[in-house]
């Protein structure tokens, strides 16, 4: 099994720290302890594509530099970071001629690069490196029929299609599963919901979140499960101000799937960062029946 | 009612903006273009946009230099990838829409104050300068710089919910080699001029 260094990104230090204090125990249950890259700096994001794409691709390099260092794969769990530094790691180590520029660049600063690191997220690391059976074995706790309605976003399924389908990807339905969820057939899976747009142009990003939350409750979904701290915040902040625009209250749990996952293999519910949810999760609580503990 | 000429003269435009889009990054395929419309009716963004993503292609073929850079969609796009994979002749349209936006930048022609060229560009600030975004800097320099700042006040109440469960933290983020990440920095920027 390959060992990972562990890539945080901006939010998981921020807006979702959840999704932190949820993947590193899920992790260890799994047997693959997540070490973090030391002194990662950030991705970019789709900032610095816009802005300038050779400086994007180079603090990235520094990234994978670090991680080649120390002979470890990347583990991302934010879908931008993934793809970002996926998307880098193709133009270093591709044919484009100003690639070797950055590469010398790198090196000059003492960040040699190779190419020998590769990026994956951590839904592809457990559906391939630990595969759902081992997750199925490791399910301690009953999730009392939640329905789930798995939500893959954008980038974690597009433009990479290697991993999933880029249309109507599986795996975390799959997991769900395997976790003792209920994925409901969820139409809007990999509809976009906006990302920085929410923040910037606020009519698109509250009609964009709507589709998304109102697809999940028609189809009786008691919670919406992520992969990507943008879509967890988006889904979440905006359900107030939709609730206001739209006359519609749809009150859906934003969770992330590693929070379900620890919850299906016994960790502490307070372990797993339930408690910074903005939605009430008592819905949730009620139908699990004895409140959560062990 | 003022009467404008709605047609432009092929003088008035420019023939060279194909071969500059095809040279940037990501942007070799677009020459395929069969103006399907299968991108356009994928986007998520299309109803918000003045043109969409096929139109968007059609003009830099044609050298709409001006039209495709001033355009509101190249900025309307999130990057979430759908047209580019279900494109038939393989045209990676979201680096065709970030070079339009590098272009745009570089050469300041998009609306001032206007938000998403904002972010864009404090975002990529601070990540140069500390080698981290931290978000709630990034928020207070969005608004100073693209809003009224008392259109802050509107966000309280989010702020707040932030707070209460731990979301939001208030120290600015900086990695420990910013002189690393400095002559990284540097020595591409130079590469470039």
């Amino acid at each position: 099994m390959n060992q990972y260094a562990y890539y945080p990104g901006c939010s998981m230090k921020g807006n979702s720290r959840h999704y932190e204090e949820s993947i590193l125990p899920v992790f260890r249950e799994v047997g693959l302890p997540l070490e973090e890259l030391d002194d990662w700096n950030c991705c970019g994001a789709t900032a610095y594509f816009s802005v300038d794409d050779m400086l994007a691709a180079a603090i990235c390099g520094r990234n994978l530099s670090l991680a080649e260092q120390i002979n470890r794969d990347i583990i991302a769990p934010c879908a931008g970071c993934y793809l970002t530094l996926r998307k880098s790691n193709d133009f270093l180590t591709g044919p484009h001629p100003k690639a070797s520029k950055i590469l010398s660049d790198l090196k000059n600063a003492g960040c040699e690069y190779h190419g020998t690191v590769g990026v994956k997220h951590p839904l592809e690391v457990l559906k391939s490196d630990v595969g759902f059976d081992k997750i199925k074995a490791l399910v301690r706790r009953k999730l009392g029929g939640w329905k789930v309605a798995c939500y893959y976003g954008c980038q974690l399924v597009r433009p990479y299609t290697d991993f999933d389908d880029p249309d109507y990807p599986t795996s975390l339905d799959a997991l769900m599963a395997a976790a003792g969820a209920h994925p409901v057939d969820y139409a809007g899976k990999t509809r976009c919901c906006g990302g920085s747009l929410t923040g910037t142009i606020e009519e698109v990003g509250l009609r964009l979140n709507y589709i998304l939350l109102k697809e999940a409750k028609r189809k009786g979904a008691d919670c919406m499960v992520t992969i990507c701290p943008l879509c967890q915040f988006n889904l979440e902040v905006t359900q107030a101000k939709i609730a206001r625009t739209f006359r519609d209250d749809v009150g859906m749990p934003i969770l992330y799937f590693s929070q379900v996952l620890g919850l299906a293999f016994g960790i502490e519910k307070k372990e797993l960062g339930f408690s910074r949810s903005i939605i009430p999760l008592k819905p949730l609580w009620e139908k699990l029946g004895n409140g959560g503990s062990r | 009612m003022r009467i404008e000429r709605k047609v432009k003269y092929e003088e008035e435009l420019d023939g060279n903006f194909l071969t500059e889009i095809k040279d940037m990054s990501g942007c070799r395929e677009i020459d395929g273009c069969i103006q399907c419309g299968t991108c356009s009716s994928s986007c998520p963004m299309a109803v918000y946009m003045d043109h969409p993503p096929r139109k968007i292609i059609a003009m830099i073929k044609n050298g709409f230099r001006d039209e495709a850079l001033r355009s509101f969609t190249i900025w309307l796009c999130p990057s979430c990838y759908t047209c580019q994979v279900r494109c038939p002749a393989k045209i990676k349209i979201t680096d065709v829409m970030y070079a339009l936006k590098r272009l745009a930048i570089q050469q300041k022609v998009y609306p001032s104050r206007f938000a998403i060229p904002v972010l864009d560009r404090e975002m990529s600030h601070l990540i140069a300068r500390y080698g981290r975004n931290s978000e709630l800097w990034l928020i207070l320099r969005l608004y100073l710089k693209s809003r009224h700042p008392l259109a802050m006040l509107k966000m309280a109440p989010l702020g707040l919910k932030l707070m209460k469960t731990g979301r939001m933290s208030l120290r600015r983020e900086s990695i420990k080699n910013r002189k690393q990440l400095r002559s990284i920095v540097n020595a591409v920027r130079e590469g470039a001029r």
